[in-house]
């Protein structure tokens, strides 16, 4: 194991895979010289050349569609999209081409592509730049949907995402590159379903997915602290196909669930793990879930308002605490 | 072009006619659901196009309209009957339909529903040839209203800016679905909107097929020579609305009486029958044989086929045991 930033794990994966593989290819605004915004193909340009490190026009649906038309051939296209907000741009071609073509051509094309993102709230960077959309991609079928809370998740989350034959939503995090973890020194494949238990406990299950898993692990620490509860932290980073038997499993064993997104609560990750519980392990719940979520508003920049808009550890406290009376 | 040659292509430009006329029947008859999108009137552009192509190497990729590429360019037509009835024989097995034949193994990349879509795709095999240093070319068919999308604009850059082998054909039959040309695009000579992107371009009569073959022999030497992408407009007509739910009122029946007196397939053969490489009663040999066979063998498969089992309508979502997706560790 050796501890390194986010940024350089997912700089890792795209290099060992670029070295695995002469069909893999980067393309993205400004991820050849310059290396990415956020460094993950730092180096890149240099080492493998112009034809697989492709610094793109800022087209995201035509650049995002060339990506698919080349993994019709077998190249392996890892596209990173420089901010999710502009990932709106490139929906055509991700779900009217990506996720439908093996499904409507009777399985015989497919579109084995990577797009990753930078989602989630910054710092004030007002409404365009602060779009959480993972809830949109979840909702399309065909379409892989995960989202790495730690360095060693986005290393092996990426390395599999180029080699499994659906095409996978990277959803990342702007306020994470630089956070720092462990990541094996041997090559590692993280699932691309599934989910992880982040902390034990017995009292109530807190489901979280990227930077969400940090909040409710401060937040478990808190309520253990101040409260005695004993919270169980579930880390979904798989959030399409969502990990069914892991949400009924934790919640039979501790018998409540909050659960915490970054998003606006409509039509939600939030939303979607309530109804699994509902289908599930109703009869096992000991209380109504709840879910914590921001506000049902456009980003604002004012620091003050844009951190109203946005839930964090506290909310999450208080969320267990209305849950358990206390 | 040999005289064997011309004399099959016009059989395959018949054929075609009649295998649409025959999809018309079949959807007022409900043996075929959803949309479909007619060619008759435009049979030259696809033939001659695809008759200069190397059909043992080329990959080709259209709209919604695209029957009869796929025939041209290999499919079954058996196959694509059995694929507009919805039957597990299908090209597609029965889960695409009209707008969506696939046929991989003979390279037809597919028939794409969203207007101006394969444009970046066609760039994107393109690249991959280019990536496997191979010497095939993508050949890319869209009509003139795509070019009013985003994608047209955003691929035509990357095509050029890459030097990629993708050649674009614009079939302009002057509207988009029922709205004509020149209320919808500020150029209406769609080989002068390229040069914006330094493509080469030309354009050329879509009604004559041989003129459409020549042209586009000289914009496929361009391309597979090395020299980048390549747009050819083509002038042509669909006889029939833009779907089976268009009621065709748009259009002036002067106009439609004009461009029927320049039918592509009368054209070629009166013109095979001037030189006198063919008779008017092998014409209608040919056509009596054409119509006997898309009764007897498509139809009839078509028909006799089976439906996908419905214990199958999850499959082809997700690949199948895909062994990433467990994961695991490789030292």
């Amino acid at each position: 194991m050796t501890e390194i930033m986010f940024w350089e794990a997912v700089l890792r994966a795209h290099d060992e895979e670029l070295a695995n593989d002469p069909m893999v290819l980067v393309m993205g605004e400004d991820v050849g010289v310059v290396g990415g915004t956020y460094k993950a193909t730092l180096g890149l340009y240099d080492k493998y050349g112009e034809q697989r490190v492709i610094d793109t026009p800022i087209s995201e649906n035509g650049f995002t569609g060339l990506g698919i038309g080349a993994s019709f051939l077998g190249v392996r296209p890892i596209i990173e999209i420089m901010s999710v907000n502009f990932a709106w741009l490139a929906m055509d071609q991700m779900f009217n081409t990506a996720a439908k073509v093996r499904y409507m051509s009777g399985g015989q094309l497919e579109a084995p592509v990577v797009v990753r993102s930078p989602g989630g709230t910054a710092h004030q960077l007002g409404s365009q730049h602060s779009a959480r959309m993972e809830k949109v991609f979840m909702g399309i079928a065909g379409l892989r949907v995960v989202t790495p809370s730690s360095p060693r998740q986005a290393y092996g989350l990426l390395k599999s995402a180029v080699r499994c034959n659906d095409p996978v939503f990277i959803n990342e995090h702007e306020l994470m590159y630089n956070m720092k973890g462990e990541v094996p020194d041997e090559e590692y494949f993280h699932p691309l379903e599934g989910s992880e238990i982040a902390r034990p406990g017995r009292d109530v299950t807190l489901f979280g997915y990227n930077i969400s898993v940090h909040w409710c692990l401060q937040a478990a620490e808190l309520l253990s602290k101040h409260h005695g509860i004993e919270a169980e932290v579930v880390d979904l980073y798989a959030l399409s196909p969502l990990d069914r038997a892991g949400i009924r499993d934790s919640v039979t064993r501790t018998h409540r669930a909050v659960i915490v997104e970054e998003a606006e609560p409509m039509v939600g990750v939030g939303a979607e793990v309530m109804a699994i519980i509902n289908e599930e392990c109703f009869f096992e719940l000991d209380a109504a879930p709840l879910r914590v979520s921001a506000l049902n508003v456009p980003i604002p920049y004012n620091h003050a308002l844009e951190k109203t808009a946005l839930p964090d550890a506290n909310d999450v406290v208080e969320a267990v605490r209305t849950m358990f009376g206390v | 072009m040999k005289v064997a040659d011309k004399k099959r292509l016009l059989r395959e430009m018949l054929f075609a006619r009649r295998f649409e006329e025959r999809c018309y029947e079949a959807y007022v008859e409900r043996n075929i659901g959803g949309f479909l999108h007619l060619y008759p009137g435009e049979e030259a552009c696809a033939h001659g196009v695809l008759e200069a192509a190397d059909a043992d190497k080329d990959y080709v990729i259209t709209s919604y309209r695209d029957h009869v590429h796929a025939i041209k360019w290999g499919a079954d037509p058996r196959k694509v009957m059995a694929e507009l009835y919805a039957k597990e024989t299908g090209v597609s097995k029965g889960r695409g339909g009209s707008m969506h034949i696939f046929d991989v193994k003979n390279r037809f990349m597919g028939g794409y529903a969203l207007v101006g879509g394969p444009f970046p795709l066609a760039a994107g095999i393109a690249k991959a040839i280019q990536m496997k240093k191979g010497e095939e070319i993508c050949i890319c068919f869209l009509g003139d209203a795509a070019n009013n999308q985003g994608t047209f604009h955003e691929s035509l850059n990357m095509a050029k800016l890459w030097n990629l082998p993708v050649f674009y054909v614009c079939e302009n039959n002057l509207y988009g679905i029922g709205t004509r040309i020149d209320r919808s695009t500020a150029v209406v000579e769609q080989y002068k909107r390229v040069s914006a992107y330094n493509i080469p371009s030309a354009q050329e009569d879509g009604q004559d097929v041989e003129k459409v073959y020549k042209a586009a022999g000289k914009a496929i030497k361009h391309v597979r020579s090395g020299k980048g992408p390549y747009f050819l407009e083509l002038m042509t007509y669909r006889y029939r609305g833009h779907s089976m739910s268009d009621s065709n009122a748009y259009r002036a029946r002067a106009e439609e009486r004009m461009w029927s007196k320049r039918d592509p397939i009368i054209m070629f053969r009166d013109r095979l029958i001037e030189d006198g490489h063919l008779t008017k009663e092998e014409y209608t040999d040919m056509d009596t044989d054409i119509l006997d066979e898309i009764e007897n063998e498509v139809i009839a498969f078509a028909n006799d086929s089976p439906e996908p089992p419905v214990s199958e309508v999850e499959r082809y979502v997700l690949a199948e045991n895909d062994p990433w997706v467990r994961g695991g560790v490789h030292k």
